[in-house]
């Protein structure tokens, strides 16, 4: 068995940069473990730009992106393996892996860093009604045709449902030539973010019906229209608003899913709401060592985030190891709660004998607020009231708590996070 | 050439009736208008092999399905068919129909069924603990199983298609007469074929056939049944074959267990006029919902559902398997009306098949007959050892493409280049599990295409998901280069 004292499963950009922040941290023996044929994950169909602005300054390509993190694992001579796939995490982190030319074989890990991403929502989990013909795709699938592969998946395009890659999509296929006649949208908003829904169809002319699903599929072999209607506040359609569009190429982009079957397999405790691990302020799941970021944890809208959340993972999966593969804390953890609006935080409980001077809490709400506040609570008393002209599902939220003021508070239990309307 | 027999259909009953033929000197050959077998019925049905008790005492179904179900074991042994005995409950939820269980039980007996045994409500729950709070009372038949109605169909054609048997897909029968020397001559969009007897296995389409033949008219209902499969991580949900009590309209809405580990729902009962018509209704969905709901509790389905389909029963107007030579038109025999249990007589109705038609025409035996095929190789059920000298001697098999299967790239090239080889996604799919399980196929639908191109020199544009006009790719992108 190989030992390393860190392994990152997943070389995209939460893998990357917790890579980078463990070396920085005097980790010497650190290995990635990337299934596909590169480093850079999912950054590498991402041809368009927007990338980078909170972390460089500057707009970037996904690929672009993802390269200054690769030059960074480069630079720092950091093991990785491509077209690696991890086959199972046990809970004592053992990592056991298969490849072409190793076969299949295990490393001992000081510390597990879950960095897998995520996976998109097939056209099956939502139990839409037609036929099952060629035609249909995730986004991101279709991204990968287009943008990797060099291939159109057809010319007259309607889109299901308005997360990030579906609008990004929706003008990469209007620019290669095709017709995007509609994105339809289950909910009362949009999953994605604003300047997508601008930049990506008002841009375009496409139009975005909110509210609208598709309820038949039609075409045996390939697709040839779906049929869209209007549903209610229950999410059902409501008859007489159906409109029937013919199309050969579906797009679906109606949610994320962290992928976690290998941290369920080593028994990671799994958040019901974000579908990611239940992570303290270390970003350590409820298996002491091993450790999560990016998109595995919690879906996020801006890369920039994924990696600032990574970079802190891998510190603190250094700290992890620098200290004997132990845990360094003492004391009660203060939890985090998510309520009136608020689905979910990340972390969801501090120790303070772990606590960073300053702790970034991300969350996501369920439903578009206008001129609302976000709330702070320590136990009863609120610390913060932050108000915001709008606050949506589709842009991740963030408090920052600090250190100084979370150790002063008496009996500190429960920090509570909402959101209100004043 | 003239062949002894020619098999339309090139599902599970036309494959099981060529793999049984294959044992005599015959020159057979299978015309499937699909571009691969298994691709009708046979496809989308519940997976189940029956235990035998609801069918009508003395009728063809109850002896070919109480046979079939005994021959399922050796059938599945020699073919490589993954089959279990999980068992089945039919679950009584109203006190007032208790008495209908004994009923199917009664009938059972008639039929010949062994292993059953009458459940009260408290040995029901401890068997099955979470079905219905109003559960009553159960029938258990533990010789009902579940297995891959693929690798069963695709285990007999391979299997007959080593021992001689001939197959044409792409290849839809038109029309037939028989000359004067009694050859029938087949037209069909691949050109004519020429045989001495006509098998009618054509599913849903058998009673086109046979009218074509015979003025003994037979009629064929495509009676729709639309499914949930649900995620893996609810296989084990249930572990019993979980029925309702039947009525007129068939089993009822099943919750069970899969041979793969997914969890299934359904089938409807809903009849219709068009024999392609496999489209899903919200209305059939939520019906299975209902009635899924109404014997297994906490049952959430449409939270882990991951795909819905739905399969055509070919039904026959009075709900009996027709088999045997036509009266009124010699050297055309029927294998018509096979609906559920159809899956599970298979084994029997290829035996009975055959043996009628060899016994017509004198086949001798073929004594080079082999019963063994073997399926895909499957490296996980290989210890980490026996893996790893595979890869070393097939590096191929260390290359996982598809993720949520772990199906390795070894699997899917075997399932290309074995003999009557998956063409499409599809294919693969079905023969080695690549690209049904939780993001179907999401994820290796492109790196699949990659092993298509390269396994059997398709143009990107030319690879199917399931042959016919089931394109992926329409064209080059603006920047797209050769590969």
């Amino acid at each position: 068995m190989m030992n390393y004292d860190i392994v990152i499963v997943g070389g995209g950009p939460a893998g990357l940069a917790a890579a980078a922040s463990a070396r920085k941290a005097g980790i010497d023996k650190i290995l990635i473990l990337e299934r596909d044929n590169r480093l850079g994950g999912i950054l590498n169909q991402c041809i368009h730009n927007g990338f980078g602005l909170h972390t460089f300054k500057e707009e970037l390509t996904g690929p672009e992106y993802a390269q200054r993190y690769i030059d960074q694992v480069l630079e720092d001579k950091i093991e990785y393996k491509l077209n690696t796939m991890v086959m199972d995490i046990s809970k004592d982190r053992i990592v056991t892996a298969m490849n072409r030319t190793d076969g299949m074989f295990q490393i001992k890990a000081g510390a597990v860093i879950l960095a897998m991403g995520c996976r998109e929502r097939p056209i099956g989990a939502l139990g839409t009604p037609g036929y099952r013909p060629a035609g249909i795709f995730s986004a991101g699938t279709a991204q990968r045709l287009v943008n990797m592969e060099g291939y159109m998946p057809g010319r007259e395009v309607v889109i299901l449902g308005s997360g990030d890659i579906g609008l990004i999509m929706a003008r990469r296929m209007t620019l290669e030539g095709a017709k995007v006649k509609v994105v339809a949208e289950v909910m009362p908003y949009s999953g994605g973010l604003k300047r997508n829904i601008v930049q990506c169809l008002d841009d375009f002319g496409i139009p975005l019906k909110l509210s609208h699903t598709v309820i038949d599929v039609e075409g045996k072999e390939h697709i040839s229209a779906v049929t869209i209607a209007e549903v209610g506040p229950d999410r059902k359609p409501i008859p007489g608003t159906e409109e029937r569009y013919t199309c050969d190429t579906l797009l679906l982009s109606v949610g994320l899913i962290p992928e976690n079957e290998l941290s369920k397999g080593a028994g990671v405790e799994i958040s019901r709401i974000t579908n990611g691990p239940v992570v303290n302020e270390s970003l350590e799941t409820s298996i002491p060592g091993v450790f999560a970021c990016g998109n595995v944890l919690h879906v996020h809208d801006l890369v920039d985030y994924v990696s600032e959340e990574a970079t802190r993972a891998g510190e603190n999966a250094a700290k992890f190891v620098e200290a004997g593969c132990r845990e360094t804390t003492s004391g009660e953890d203060i939890k985090l709660i998510a309520t009136d609006g608020v689905r979910y935080t990340v972390p969801s409980t501090i120790n303070l004998g772990r606590m960073d001077k300053m702790l970034t809490v991300r969350f996501r709400v369920g439903a578009v607020y206008k001129n609302a506040a976000v709330s702070v609570y320590f136990n009863d008393e609120r610390v913060m009231h932050n108000k915001k002209r709008i606050i949506a599902p589709g842009e991740m939220e963030q408090v920052i708590l600090l250190k100084d003021k979370v150790a002063a508070y008496k009996d500190l239990k429960n920090i509570t996070i909402k959101i209100e309307q004043d | 050439m003239i062949y002894d027999v020619i098999i339309i259909g090139a599902g599970v009953t036309g494959c099981a009736i060529a793999r049984e033929l294959s044992r005599y000197k015959a020159e057979v050959c299978v015309l499937e208008r699909e571009e691969d077998v298994c691709c009708g019925t046979s496809k989308a049905n519940s997976a189940i092999v029956h235990a035998g008790y609801d069918c009508v005492p003395g009728s063809l179904m109850a002896k070919m399905n109480v046979r079939g179900n005994e021959k399922m074991d050796q059938i599945a042994e020699e073919l490589d068919v993954p089959f279990k005995r999980n068992g089945s409950l039919v679950v009584c939820i109203h006190e007032d129909t208790l008495d209908g269980l004994q009923d199917l039980y009664d009938r059972g007996i008639a039929n010949g069924v062994k292993g059953m045994k009458l459940l009260n409500r408290e040995e029901t729950l401890a068997m099955e603990p979470n079905l219905s709070d109003d559960t009553q009372g159960a029938l258990f038949a533990s010789t009902a199983g579940i297995i891959s109605p693929f690798r069963l169909t695709i285990g007999f054609a391979e299997n007959a298609n080593k021992n001689g048997v001939d197959f044409r897909f792409n290849t839809a029968v038109e029309n037939f007469k028989k000359d004067d020397e009694g050859i029938w001559h087949i037209r069909t969009n691949n050109g004519e074929y020429k045989t001495r007897c006509i098998v009618n296995a054509a599913g849903v389409y058998s009673d086109k056939f046979h009218n074509m033949v015979s003025e003994d008219k037979i009629h064929i209902t495509p009676r729709r049944g639309d499914y949930y499969i649900m995620d893996k991580e609810m296989g084990s949900f249930v572990s019993k074959t979980i029925f309702p009590q039947p009525t007129a309209y068939g089993k009822g809405i099943l919750v069970a267990p899969t041979i793969d580990g997914n969890l299934l729902a359904g089938p409807t009962a809903i009849d219709l006029e068009d024999k392609e018509a496999t489209a899903t209704t919200q209305d059939g969905l939520d019906q299975v919902l209902a009635g899924a709901g109404a014997h297994v509790k906490g049952l959430q389905i449409q939270r882990k559902c991951i795909r819905v389909f739905a399969g055509l029963r070919a039904h026959e107007d009075h709900h009996e398997f027709v088999l045997g030579e036509v009266k009124d038109c010699p050297d055309f025999f029927d294998a018509a009306g096979i609906e559920s249990p159809g899956l599970s007589s298979s084994p029997a109705i290829g035996e009975y098949m055959a043996g009628l038609i060899s016994d017509k025409y004198g086949f001798r035996k073929n004594e080079h007959f082999d019963p063994i095929s073997k399926g895909v190789l499957n490296p996980k059920n290989l210890s980490i050892e026996e893996r790893n000298e595979l890869i070393k001697k097939n590096p191929a098999y260390g290359n996982i493409v598809c993720r949520c299967e772990s199906i390795s790239e070894g699997e899917i090239m075997d399932a290309i280049n074995r003999p009557l080889g998956a063409r499409s996604l599809d294919g693969i799919k079905r023969r080695t599990r690549a690209g049904m399980g939780r993001c179907q196929a999401g994820f290796c639908t492109p790196r699949q295409m990659d092993i298509l191109h390269r396994e059997l020199g398709l143009p990107y544009e030319k690879i199917t998901k399931m042959g016919g006009d089931s394109y992926i790719v329409r064209e080059r992108s603006k920047g797209g280069e050769d590969k």
